[in-house]
């Protein structure tokens, strides 16, 4: 088993009228980018304000590299809230600065590495303007240097992407990357699937204050796959119906450019090579590949199943 | 705690830097020096001097009328109709008509002018008028005039306190009243100008969204906390700096006029004083005019405890404000934005208001039993109590009432740190008491 820097063991966090999470147990994996899934008020924000001790669970351990979670550990933790932003009256550097010294860095630390940051960044002309008066997308910028500057081993973004333009998304997931490279964790809590599918390599999927599912996603995947193969061919659309045996299920036939492309899920007990010695006399064959489940497809069908059962 | 501090340190220097803070110190004092300044101005202006023609048709007040600074008087002949006709163009101000009676001593004049003659000329003419009819009214019936003279006598009130051992200590009522008028309205407007600048600050927080960035590097405690504090050494600072201005600001106008502030003091004294309301320098005959009075202010100034004062004061202003900020703070914490304070301010302001409405009661009867309660109780001791100070407070009560408040504040900074974390991270909700109250009583 891969290393975890983050180990939690049923946690129970209770609010007056509900529970928030209901004995959650997971394991961040060590420079991994861990995403943390789930509909609205599936209690990711919960668990994540515990992490940064926000907020005091009711039961249960949480664990760091082995030991017992404690204040120290804030400043190893960067903490990009879903709800975010600056004083908006406070000039750029000065607030970055206030930030980061409450991340632990004495302030001629800070100033070092913030000045790089914001070379690196291109915002350095903005060091003296007050936050008001910056677009949208610096400030964005600015919150993302502020959450790593004291370079945390854990990295936790609650719906990183929410609000970014499409560049400064580009920008954030290349740093992402690079800060793992570096060693880094990170969790990650989104609603965003495409960019799950894109970043991470582990998952946990909460529903209803309860996990349902965890694990690498390239396992997740595999448990989840039906035995489906995308085949692009060369002929008519609608003839792999005649070919195939009515076993093999054609569930979808598109055609363009004389190039036809099929899903087909195979019948129980059959392989890819079935499929395409069954095919070879009569295609030629351009392109074979399975066909997985989407995050987004795993995410539906799993919560579906389990908000049908009784509670 | 090193967190604290730079908390505290951003509270504090992000307002101290800010226009208004700066505005704020030099207009108040000004504002302040004015109350002190404006009246001795007034009362010691020249140029404005008042010529007043007397037509004495009975010839007793020949040359009883001395001149002052600002009326000057000028015997003056012929028919009074003539005056009257040429009062307009004459340069006069105004002209007295003391007309012949039956009586041998009259005791009746008129006076004519183009405007409503101003209460300091009427004033003086009445109080020549009326010493010289009794001397004369005393010399008609035979007492010697040496005895009339050696018979002027002010009447000086001296007051002492009496304590429980005996001593004896002098006491000056008014001078309390001023202080203890004051010192209660001063922390009155302190905890109502700082409190909301907390509760403010703190729905800025909230409503920038940067409450859940800090609070990943910090206790919401140590937030709040630090934000009352910063903000309280703002409040000290501003009120540090109005002191040494106004002084400043007298010291130069005193400088420059020549005129003295214990004079404007003592001018004022005998205007409350003297129910005549007659200035001081309008009593025509008195040899130094105010001098007794300058004394007695002088003295009653020099026999108030400043120290001590000054320490309960302090006491009472960091006590209240830091009972009051904590509420400000969980109010601010509460809502989303400044138009829903409302709801829950009024359990603020109303035993606020009422403290400060007790004030004229508490001056005038420093010792009533709901005097007392107002000044124990710490919802209004902190205003309660500083305007009875000046006026002698039992130790037992003193002691009382420190306790309490400081038991008082800390209740209401765990009640306010219970409020605040929950609710600082809330949003979208309309909160009501009841939310509230789970949120106290919610544990853990």
């Amino acid at each position: 088993m891969q290393e975890e820097i983050l180990t939690a063991t049923n946690v129970t966090k209770r609010y007056a009228n509900h529970t928030a999470l209901k004995s959650v147990t997971l394991g961040v994996p060590k420079q991994s980018i861990y995403g943390l899934l789930g509909p609205n008020g599936a209690g990711k924000t919960t668990f994540i304000r515990i992490v940064n001790q926000i907020l005091a669970m009711d039961e249960g351990t949480i664990t760091w590299n082995g030991e017992k979670l404690s204040l120290d550990h804030i400043f190893r933790i960067g903490y990009l809230p879903e709800e975010r932003g600056l004083y908006k009256k406070m000039k750029v550097g000065e607030q970055a600065l206030y930030l980061s010294q409450l991340k632990g860095l004495s302030r001629s630390e800070a100033n070092q590495r913030l000045k790089r940051w914001f070379e690196r960044f291109d915002i350095m002309s903005w060091w003296n303007r007050k936050v008001e008066e910056l677009s949208k997308g610096m400030q964005q910028k600015v919150q993302f240097v502020v959450t790593v500057i004291h370079e945390p081993e854990l990295l936790i973004f609650d719906e990183p992407f929410s609000g970014f333009d499409p560049i400064n998304v580009n920008i954030l997931k290349e740093e992402i990357l690079r800060l793992r490279g570096q060693g880094a964790t990170i969790i990650f809590s989104t609603h965003n699937m495409a960019s799950v599918e894109e970043l991470c390599d582990h998952i946990a999927l909460l529903n209803r204050s309860e996990k349902i599912l965890e694990g690498r996603m390239a396992d997740i995947k595999k448990t989840f796959r039906t035995n489906s193969y995308v085949i692009q061919y060369d002929g008519v659309k609608g003839s792999l119906r005649s070919i195939l045996h009515p076993s093999y299920e054609v569930l979808e036939e598109v055609m363009e450019e004389n190039l036809s492309t099929a899903r087909i899920r195979l019948p129980q007990g059959t392989g890819p090579n079935d499929l395409i010695a069954h095919l070879l006399p009569h295609v030629t064959i351009h392109g074979f590949s399975e066909l997985l489940p989407t995050m987004n497809e795993i995410f539906i069908s799993k919560v579906n199943e389990y908000s049908a059962l009784p509670r | 705690m090193n967190k604290i501090k730079l908390i505290i340190q951003r509270e504090y220097l992000s307002r101290v830097k800010k226009r208004s803070f700066v505005v704020m110190t030099i207009l108040g004092p000004i504002l302040m020096a004015a109350m002190f300044v404006i009246p001795v101005y007034v009362s010691t202006r020249q140029g404005d001097v008042k010529k007043i023609a007397i037509l004495d048709e009975t010839g007793i007040f020949r040359d009883k009328f001395t001149d002052t600074k600002t009326i000057l008087f000028t015997n003056a002949t012929g028919p009074i109709a003539t005056l009257k006709e040429q009062l307009s163009d004459s340069g006069y101000y105004a002209v007295l008509h003391i007309p012949k009676t039956e009586a041998v001593i009259p005791s009746s004049a008129i006076i004519y002018s183009n405007k409503q003659a101003s209460v300091t000329v009427t004033g003086a003419i009445k109080n020549t008028m009326q010493k010289e009819v009794e001397r004369l009214k005393l010399e008609a019936s035979g007492v010697d005039p040496a005895v009339i003279d050696s018979a002027k006598t002010k009447i000086q009130l001296a007051s002492f306190k009496i304590d429980e051992e005996g001593n004896e200590e002098k006491s000056y009522t008014e001078v309390s009243m001023v202080i203890g008028y004051v010192g209660g309205f001063l922390i009155y407007i302190f905890i109502f100008m700082y409190g909301s600048q907390v509760m403010r600050g703190v729905i800025e927080e909230k409503s920038n969204r940067i409450v859940e960035v800090i609070l990943s590097s910090v206790k919401p405690f140590q937030l709040m906390m630090g934000k009352i504090v910063g903000i309280a050494m703002v409040g000290l600072t501003q009120f540090i700096l109005w002191i040494l201005l106004t002084a400043a600001l007298v010291t130069t106008f005193t400088a420059m006029t020549g005129a003295s502030l214990s004079e404007a003091g003592s001018a004022q004294m005998v205007m409350t004083e003297n129910s005549r309301l007659v200035p001081s320098d309008a009593i025509p005959d008195e040899d130094e005019p105010g001098s007794d009075e300058l004394q007695l202010v002088m003295e009653a100034l020099h026999s108030i405890n400043y120290g001590t004062i000054l320490g309960f004061f302090l006491f009472f202003f960091i006590g209240g404000y830091l009972l009051y900020g904590a509420l400000f703070a969980a109010i601010g914490a509460a809502v989303d934005n400044e138009a829903d304070t409302q709801q829950f301010m009024l359990p603020i302001t109303i035993p606020l208001i009422l403290s400060i409405i007790l004030i004229p009661y508490i001056i005038n009867n420093p010792e009533g039993p709901l005097v007392f309660w107002a000044s124990i109780i710490p919802i209004t001791s902190p205003v309660a109590m500083m305007a009875r100070i000046p006026f002698g407070v039992p130790y037992l009560d003193l002691i009382l009432s420190v306790a309490l408040l400081t038991l008082g504040f800390l209740l209401t900074t765990w009640i306010a740190g219970r409020i605040y974390r929950t609710g600082i991270l809330m949003y979208g909700k309309k909160v009501t008491y009841r939310d509230l109250w789970k949120w106290v009583s919610y544990r853990g």
